[in-house]
């Protein structure tokens, strides 16, 4: 309604203020650790953030298509999991003694990578989206009965023990940098490519221009001939597979992987599409402002273990952030008179 | 104490790119129904929901029982005894008569400290209003089961109830019958003789005659003036809500309609209450209008050959062919194109730009490389309209809910135009649209329909229809109850159709 616009620019350069007050916030806090904990600064650190980012980042990129259509997907986290689990027991190496398939020679990396992504999107992504879209169960409770569905199967599929003794090839490529410098971790080369794409796809394909205008206006959208049932199931098929593709770059990252693997992730990942700009009403959100988001989140985590706060601590106030967040991006949509 | 029990006094208010009121005043006198008049987009509703706390106004003040007050929301506006009756109902169709009579101020009892709902009391007294007020339902009937003309009794009921002081109606005889209309002044009376004020909006010039004691009219948001409505002529009250001479308010003729080619035959609704046996055709190049009351279930009917709505039997023909459609693309495939009656809720992509609103049905059409899109032809796309259609914004890039309502439609109508359709339907193609952006829309149609497209007009204002149409449809009840054209579109003829079936 035009009336909620009304004083727009003034409120929207506060709401300018507080948004980017989070940033500046951040990256003072950030000198602030670096003075306490010179360590901080330190390549290794830098490096870690950065590996941590590159896996957050892409479930970040596959829950934000699914957010920007005001849907949302609780099972991410699991999916991650289950992936990570998958992709563990296909590349384990001949002589460990606890091997899942003792027989099976480990598999290419990224034969299995590529078809894990496949198998998530065909499956899973596929069911999600056939439940919110055909079924028109709300994305909140379709998606959280798939977690806990995902978290049963990675229960069996593992028998509810970690899975260890990786291929070399594939915990080394994890831990690797490209050309040897340290500050670009493989994984940060796969994540940039995951970005480029999705970029592409938001910003110059009929897709995404589909996916905000669905976001900004589900029944305009089906007014002008947009397929909103098929959308939404390619969003989600898209999640799934980005899902997969986290599951085989953490499970590589971790050096092995349990059932419980990325368990609550998707809260994060929601809260950084959140922090960077993708309204939980849906329509908007940028690929760099979610990458934004996720920076901020992972940077705060890492500040608090510096500063030696306790893990109990450090929940409360990643809960606080998230709450926060979502409060603030709310208020730019309650009704103004 | 003033003679008046509300004064307005330079109430103004602005929207995104439209200054909706502008200095506009309003007197009220206790026992008084107080009209007022102008065209849609005039500003009525804006000022009537300024005073009942819907909006907040910029300036200006509202006395109200001789003190300045500042009614901040509706439940404000009860508390202090002002009720309104809104042109779009809002029922809770799920719950009884009674509860929605009584929502938000169900009558409690108490356990103590422990307050619950009196039902016995809340039906009790529900049902003797409904008796007193002569209206024939049970207080314990689920509101969803009654005629939108029922629902508007229902809320007149509430607003009744509400012992308020002063009673805002806004065009509450849109689906009314002529016996439910006799009923509601029989109502208004008894409110007067008891003291109450009544502010009525209404286009029907001989309801506002027979029961104003003052008319105000309005027009772009400006107060144009206050007169007794006793001496008062429709061609006087026109004059001024228009503000020029009749004549120009349609563009002249320049479509000539040729072979028919659009043919609706035997639509029959899933749901059981809407349209039943509905086929019509129209010809090349014809503007077509459909007319009806509120409820004649026209937008159900139009949204059904769009494919938005189910059937249970019908065909559409396009030059003799069936057209297969069962869903909004499958339409536009076939060329059918559809502007909705709710801009704002189906209609525009607020958030968007306008490139993107004009785009988004026809972005399959502008890839290179198969996958991508191409900006460049897109923008000469937009470019294209904005200027063909002399859309006013700052730059393609500003967000479509910052336009005025004019400038929206015209962007919707680009939207479809990129499509290039052969039937082109628009339901309230002017609604909520200022008087000077009417006339362009009408010359946008007149242009359309004398390139050869066909276009489908549904439309409330009969004048409207008769000034742009062709051939007039008219439904009843979810019924085609006859089409006109040439000397019988005449509001007379319309209005006996529209109300075929209403006793």
């Amino acid at each position: 309604m035009s009336e909620k616009t009304e004083n727009k620019k003034k409120f929207d350069l506060v709401q300018f203020l507080i948004s980017n007050a989070l940033i500046i916030l951040i990256i003072a806090s950030a000198i602030f650790v670096g003075i306490q904990n010179p360590r901080f600064f330190s390549m290794a650190n830098i490096k870690n953030l950065l590996a941590n980012t590159s896996v957050r980042m892409v479930i970040a990129l596959g829950i934000s298509g699914v957010l920007i259509m005001r849907n949302n997907d609780l099972s991410a986290g699991r999916q991650v999991g289950l992936a990570g689990c998958i992709c563990a027991t296909l590349l384990q190496r001949m002589d460990y003694a606890g091997k899942v398939y003792p027989n099976m020679e480990p598999m290419n990396m990224w034969v299995v990578c590529i078809l894990v992504m496949i198998g998530f999107a065909i499956t899973i992504g596929l069911i999600n989206g056939l439940v919110v879209s055909k079924l028109h169960v709300p994305a909140f409770i379709g998606s959280y009965g798939m977690q806990t569905i995902v978290y049963g199967i990675a229960l069996i599929y593992t028998g509810a023990q970690p899975i260890g003794g990786l291929i070399p090839e594939y915990t080394d490529w994890a831990a690797g940098s490209f050309l040897n410098i340290p500050l670009i971790p493989n994984l940060a080369i796969v994540t940039a490519v995951v970005m480029l794409i999705m970029w592409f796809l938001y910003n110059h394909t009929p897709y995404g221009k589909k996916m905000y205008a669905i976001g900004g206006n589900p029944d305009a959208a089906e007014v002008s001939g947009i397929n909103t049932t098929r959308m939404t199931i390619v969003s989600y098929m898209i999640a799934a597979a980005l899902f997969a593709l986290a599951g085989f770059m953490l499970g590589a990252k971790a050096g092995g992987t349990s059932s419980n693997l990325a368990n609550g992730y998707e809260l994060f990942a929601i809260a950084g599409c959140t922090i960077g700009g993708v309204s939980v009403n849906g329509g908007t959100g940028k690929v760099s402002g979610i990458l934004v988001g996720v920076l901020v989140f992972e940077i705060l985590k890492i500040e608090m273990t510096f500063l030696g706060i306790d893990t109990a601590w450090t929940y409360i106030v990643q809960g606080i952030v998230i709450v926060v967040a979502i409060a603030l991006d709310i208020r730019k949509y309650i009704a103004k008179k | 104490m003033s003679e008046y029990i509300l004064e307005m006094k330079d109430i103004c208010k602005s929207f995104p790119g439209v200054k909706a009121l502008d200095h506009v005043s309003l007197q009220l006198k206790p026992g008084h129904v107080h009209s007022l008049m102008g065209e849609n987009g005039a500003g009525k509703s804006t000022l009537m929901k300024c005073l009942f706390g819907i909006y907040k106004k910029d300036e200006g003040t509202v006395i109200y029982n001789g003190e300045e007050v500042n009614i901040t929301d509706p439940f404000d506006a009860l508390q202090r005894g002002i009720a309104m009756v809104h042109q779009e109902l809002m029922p809770i169709r799920d719950r009884s008569i009674a509860e929605n009579i009584y929502c938000g101020r169900y009558p409690t009892k108490g356990f103590g400290p422990i307050k619950v709902v009196d039902h016995k009391k809340m039906y009790e007294d529900t049902q003797a209003l409904l008796d007193d007020l002569g209206l024939e339902f049970k207080a314990t009937d689920k509101l969803g089961t009654l005629s939108t003309s029922q629902m508007q009794l229902v809320e007149i009921a509430k607003a009744v109830s509400a012992n308020a002081k002063i009673i805002i109606l806004d065009e509450p005889t849109s689906s009314l019958t002529q016996k439910e209309v006799d009923k509601l002044f029989e109502i208004i009376k008894r409110l007067t003789s008891n003291g109450c004020g009544v502010i009525y909006i209404s286009h029907k010039m001989d309801e506002i005659l027979k029961i104003s004691d003052d008319v105000t009219i309005m027009r772009d948001g400006q107060y144009i003036g206050t007169w007794p409505a006793e001496g008062l002529t429709t061609d006087f009250i026109i004059a001024k809500e228009v503000g020029r001479e009749l004549k120009d308010l349609y563009p002249p003729k320049i479509n000539t309609p040729g072979e028919t080619v659009f043919e609706v035959k035997d639509f029959d609704s899933v749901l059981d209450n809407s349209f039943k046996d509905c086929s019509f055709s129209v010809r090349k190049g014809e503007i077509y209008g459909v007319a009806g009351l509120v409820g004649a279930q026209r937008t159900e009917l139009m949204e059904a050959i769009y494919g938005l709505r189910g059937i249970t039997s019908g065909t559409v023909y396009y030059e003799g062919q069936t057209l297969k459609i069962k869903c909004p693309e499958d339409a536009i495939k076939n060329g059918i194109a559809l502007i909705t009656e709710d801009r704002r809720a189906r209609g525009i992509f607020g958030v968007l730009s306008i490139t993107d609103n004009v785009a988004v049905a026809s972005l399959d059409d502008y890839l290179k490389f198969r996958v991508m899109l191409d900006h460049k032809k897109i923008n000469e796309v937009v470019n294209r309209s904005i200027n063909e259609l002399s859309i006013k914004t700052p730059s393609p890039k500003e967000q479509i809910k910052n336009l005025s309502g004019g400038n929206q439609q015209k962007v919707i109508i680009s939207r479809w135009l990129a499509k290039e359709p052969d039937v082109l339907i628009m339901d309230e193609p002017t609604r909520g649209i200022d008087v000077g952006a009417k006339y362009e829309i009408y010359s946008i149609i007149g242009r359309l329909a004398s390139e050869g497209k066909t276009i489908i007009v549904v439309s409330s204002e009969m004048p409207e229809l008769i000034g742009i149409c062709d051939r007039i449809m008219v439904m009843c009840e979810g019924r085609i109850t006859g089409v006109v054209e040439g000397e019988d579109m005449n509001q007379e003829k319309i209005m006996e159709l529209s109300t075929r079936f209403k006793s």
